[in-house]
């Protein structure tokens, strides 16, 4: 079928003009397929179903929409934590700011050098996954990405890390359009924890490539930064094999225009998946989507998909999530809540909750809320001295904790809980 | 310490007049409690003083140590001192107990402008007060009323009570839920508290939690007004007679 008018025009204007990198034979190869691929599919427009809650236009534009700098008031994220430093400035790795890349476990180097490598590991993955999860949702701005990606960095996990490896995407400059694309193998019993954090750029198109192998373990949490104007699109793509564990949490404050994918394909056996989010927003020009496909390819694992949204003054909040659970995949267990607190009658919460089941042993729910918040409670309080807004905040926080529960590390947790609490304190 | 004069009280969202010209006058270190039968009002008197939303009061004035509490925010009526016990005490998911308690008393303390209490301070005292009430850490720890028994949670709200050292404290059906062995516990709780400078406003169907709780004034309410006041034989009349002959007597 030929595609509409609008979507020809749309991906003709984004396409015009740019650059795909040059690396090794391979490397052109799979960026000259994804851009074809771009081409065939079209870039999505608001007339799509996937997109008809967040509208994509601003993330096709040919160039971006500027970011005015946000200052902010807050130390960096994680400062405490041992970690290895991986900085980004607008996108482009800055090695002055960075650690030195190596730490027991892993094996860390810049996207640019990989794809100039003939024989290199990442072959396998590097577009491998993201094209696996076009199928059967088309994802156009994975495969643009794909294609045109500048920078990022493949890690290759052999053993335990030895430290958490942390992605700073630090925003500098208002009129920046960063494209990143990381890989990480997580190696058969290997373990690794991934913490990204900061804003990016005033236009960011991120991906994750993740090999979750047998008996691997893979930590994920990322913390998106408080910058208002910025326009981000993610996604996360992974393959999880048998007796792994794979576990990712987002939180997400402020932005215009956040749209999170998380594509997780279960293939071996007894695993476990989670992913989870919460944000908060404050505004009309405040939206945040996370749209999430769950597939269970393989015997009793379990997934669990928790997000949490706080939304005031007229923010809207976005979640599609689904589970599908194919033919065979006996013994699955499969969770998925999704829940808003709007915290007026202005803000607004899309919920598009799915399961697809083609397995007839199977344990699956879901569920959806969208709530004010609890009158009865906040009077309890109150008449214990607590003062509103105060009471208030506490009990948003506690709308929140199940999502923050998802977090394995609870020193992480903590932090991130302190940053919700200052966030809820500042908007009050 | 509490006076209440010619309270009249309608529901925000109907129109029915609930309080029709309450006056009652409690004075310091002294025990009043209010009887009467179902819907007399007294569960809406007590949400009245401390500012639940969903009433409109039409006419009259209360007053704690001469301040006008009926112009407050409920956490004000707090920190001036006024505590209410609840009949249903609510749960709230996902806060601890401690973190409340704790959040509680600082609020209050530093709306008085007093110092706040640290960490240890604090933990300190709610231990003392909690073992007294047979709380454990295991409670404490839990959060706010979520999976208490309806024993755990009055005992809770005596705790509160305890740690917030209020004035005037309204116990609104403290009873209720509760078996003989948990309010002989509660009323202990409440006992231990009584002292020259704090009153009391139990608010009850039976006489049974007078028995444990010793009342100085008994009110008998009905219809939204206090019928008749009298000593503690007053409520083994009740216990007695029921409402009936009071009613009839007034009428």
């Amino acid at each position: 079928m030929a595609l509409a008018k609008l979507k020809v025009e749309t991906t003709d204007a984004r396409l015009s003009g740019v650059v795909v990198p040059d690396g090794a034979a391979w490397s052109n190869a799979v960026r000259a397929d994804a851009l074809s691929r771009v081409r065939q599919m079209g870039l999505p427009t608001k007339r799509d179903e996937y997109w008809k809650y967040t509208d994509p236009a601003s993330l096709t534009t040919a160039e971006p929409s500027s970011a005015a700098l946000f200052v902010n008031d807050e130390g960096p994220l994680f400062e405490a934590v041992d970690r290895v430093r991986i900085v980004f400035v607008d996108g482009v790795f800055d090695a002055d700011a960075s650690d030195d890349l190596t730490a027991e476990g892993v094996e860390i180097e810049r996207l640019a050098v990989a794809m100039q490598t003939d024989i290199h590991w990442a072959k396998d993955l590097y577009g491998v996954l993201e094209t696996r999860g076009q199928t059967p949702v088309e994802r156009p701005l994975a495969a643009l990405n794909t294609a045109l990606a500048t920078d990022g960095v493949v890690i290759r996990v052999t053993g335990k890390a030895a430290k958490p490896i942390n992605f700073i995407y630090l925003h500098k400059d208002e009129n920046s359009d960063a494209m990143l694309h990381n890989v990480v193998k997580v190696e058969a019993g290997a373990e690794v924890t991934i913490l990204e954090t900061g804003p990016a750029a005033a236009r960011f198109s991120k991906m994750l490539e993740v090999e979750v192998a047998d008996g691997a373990t893979f930590h994920h949490v990322r913390a998106q930064g408080r910058d208002h104007e910025r326009r981000a699109v993610t996604h996360c793509f992974a393959r999880i094999g048998a007796n792994a564990t794979f576990k990712s949490f987002t939180l997400t404050f402020n932005g215009v225009l956040t749209r999170n994918e998380c594509i997780l394909e279960i293939v071996g056996d007894d695993s476990v998946a989670h992913v989870a989010g919460a944000c908060v927003g404050d505004g009309k020009d405040f939206h945040h989507d996370d749209t999430v496909f769950v597939t269970h390819d393989s015997l009793n694992c379990e997934s669990r998909q928790v997000f949490k949204k706080v939304l005031r003054n007229g923010a809207t909040g976005v979640f599609q999530g689904k589970i599908l659970v194919k033919a065979g995949a006996q013994k699955t267990d499969g969770y998925q809540i999704s829940q808003s607190l709007l915290l007026d009658e202005d803000s607004q919460f899309l919920a598009k909750p799915e399961l697809e089941i083609y397995a007839d042993d199977v344990a699956c729910s879901h569920g959806s809320t969208s709530g004010a918040i609890d009158e009865t409670a906040l009077f309890y309080l109150r008449s214990r001295g607590v003062p509103h807004d105060e009471a208030r905040n506490l009990l948003t926080l506690s709308f929140l904790a199940e999502s923050l529960e998802e977090i394995d590390d609870a020193g992480l947790a903590e932090e991130l809980r302190d940053r919700l609490e200052a966030w809820l304190a500042r908007h009050s | 310490m509490l006076e209440i004069k010619g309270l009249k009280v309608k529901l925000e969202e109907e129109d029915k007049q609930i309080l029709k010209g309450v006056d009652l006058k409690i004075e310091p270190g002294t025990v009043h409690a209010i009887m009467g039968p179902n819907g007399s009002g007294k569960s809406t008197l007590s949400y009245v003083l401390s500012g639940k939303d969903g009433y409109v009061v039409t006419d009259g004035e209360a007053t704690l140590e001469g301040a006008d509490l009926l112009d407050m925010d409920p956490e004000d009526r707090a920190a001036a001192g006024l505590f209410l016990a609840f009949q249903y005490p609510v749960e709230i998911p996902g806060v601890g107990n401690m973190t409340f308690l704790r959040t509680a008393v600082n609020a209050q303390r530093k709306s008085r402008g007093e110092v706040e209490l640290t960490a240890g301070e604090f933990l300190k005292e709610v231990r003392e007060k909690a073992k007294s009430l047979q709380i454990d850490a295991e409670m404490l720890k839990r959060p706010v009323n979520v999976g208490f028994s309806g024993g755990e949670k009055k005992r809770n709200e005596i705790l509160q009570m305890a740690m917030l050292a209020p004035k005037m404290c309204i116990l609104d059906e403290t009873d209720s839920g509760l078996d003989v062995d948990a309010m002989k516990l509660v009323a202990e709780g409440v006992n231990a508290l009584r002292s020259e400078g704090r009153s009391f406003l139990v608010i009850t169907h039976y006489q049974r939690l007078l028995d444990h709780i010793k009342p100085d004034v008994v009110h008998i309410m009905a219809d939204g007004r206090i019928i008749k006041s009298g000593g503690p034989e007053l409520a083994l009349e009740v216990e007695n007679n029921g409402y009936a002959d009071i009613l009839a007597e007034v009428a």
